[in-house]
């Protein structure tokens, strides 16, 4: 019998509106595709960030919402309280998550909320033009930084990750990357599990991934996965930082 | 022999696909070009075809459909890293 890769119905029929080789398009098609097998596309809610994925309302195949900038966190709570049968995921960008969100992100973690982030690190502000985030690494030039990140002017990357994994309220924390096959298939494995730790109800669970931003980094989009494993891995290690003690 | 189909209008030309094929059988077309002014990707030699699915998982398009057959090898001897 032949097998075929099949597109999820995790995902609606349209056009990614993202640039060629942004890599937010393979964490749609992985997030869609873990809703879509774990069989709760019907009672899934999503909600979008302010960021590139603003219209990502439209491309999920399940119920989503928009939220103001940064506050993703708190209004997935609202939905997970009013109906907690359901399965609440946000998808945040590093200026929507770990600049104007982060009080959000950080008391939605320590109040145990049983919903799951996927906060997509691109170590810059994409949708306004390619802005420094609080994500961008040392020496890397961006339009505010136009030479380079210095620590004594911007300070220095926050590391999401290892930050909420001190919260008790946080079940399961970790980092995942898409620049490789190999990669993309572990962030997989990763969203899967953080979407069973909020079925089980085991408390708040977050999935960073390294992503692309080819065009406000000035690369080619190969470039840019080499630029994730060669620049970015080094300063945001892969693995996991928090997992539940019943482990799924 | 698994086969590998594009989706031409969804492609975008990013050549992610064209980098991680093991293979090196996927290059963009040169004389082709679609409604969004792309050149979409193309098999150079579909007979090299592993079935791996690696153009598939990189594709940020859902460009790209794997179609071999079960029990085939469908691996890589790429670690796809
Ligand atoms: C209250 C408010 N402040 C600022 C903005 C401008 N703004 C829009 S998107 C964005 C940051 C987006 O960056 P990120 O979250 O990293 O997502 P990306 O676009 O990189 O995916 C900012 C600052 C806004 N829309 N609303
Ligand atoms: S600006 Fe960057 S993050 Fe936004 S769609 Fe383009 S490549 Fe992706
Ligand atoms: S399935 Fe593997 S070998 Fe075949 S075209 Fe795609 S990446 Fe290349
Ligand atoms: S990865 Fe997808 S969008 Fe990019 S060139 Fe290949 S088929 Fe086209």
């Amino acid at each position: 019998m032949a097998v075929s890769t099949k597109r999820t119905q995790g995902l609606a029929d349209k056009h990614f509106h993202y640039c060629p080789g942004c890599t937010h398009g393979i964490i749609h098609r992985l997030v869609a595709e873990a809703i879509e097998e774990l069989g709760v596309l019907e009672k899934t809610v999503g909600v979008c960030p302010v960021g590139c994925a603003v219209f990502a309302y439209d491309y999920f195949n399940c119920d989503m919402i928009e939220a103001a900038h940064g506050r993703a966190p708190a209004v997935a709570t609202g939905v997970k309280r009013v109906l907690p049968e359901s399965v609440v995921f946000t998808y945040q960008g590093d200026g929507d998550l770990a600049a104007i969100g982060t009080a959000e992100t950080v008391h939605a973690a320590a109040r145990g909320e049983r919903i799951t982030t996927i906060f997509v690190n691109n170590a810059v502000y994409g949708m306004t033009g390619g802005q420094m985030a609080p994500t961008t690494l040392l020496g890397q030039k961006t339009t505010t930084t136009p030479f380079g990140r210095q620590s004594s002017v911007a300070g220095y990357p926050l590391k999401v990750s290892e930050m909420v994994a001190t919260i008790d309220g946080a079940a399961y924390v970790t980092r995942v990357a898409v620049n490789s096959p190999k990669n993309i298939l572990r962030a997989k494995k990763a969203i899967l599990k953080a979407f069973n730790v909020q079925l089980k109800g085991l408390g708040f669970s977050l999935v960073e991934v390294l992503s692309t931003c080819p065009t406000n980094w000035g690369l080619s989009p190969p470039e840019a996965l080499r630029w994730v494993k060669e620049k970015m891995i080094p300063v945001y290690p892969l693995g996991d930082f928090k997992v539940p003690e019943d482990e799924v | 022999m698994p086969q590998v189909f594009f989706e031409n209008e969804r492609c975008k030309g990013c050549e992610l696909c064209v980098t991680v094929c093991p293979k090196k059988i996927i290059a963009l077309s040169a004389g082709e070009i679609n409604s969004f002014g792309f050149h979409p990707a193309v098999l150079t030699d579909g007979t090299k075809c592993t079935g791996c699915g690696f153009c598939f998982l990189v594709c940020p398009d859902l460009a790209v459909t794997v179609v071999r057959e079960e029990g085939g090898n469908g691996e890589s001897t790429d670690e796809g890293e």
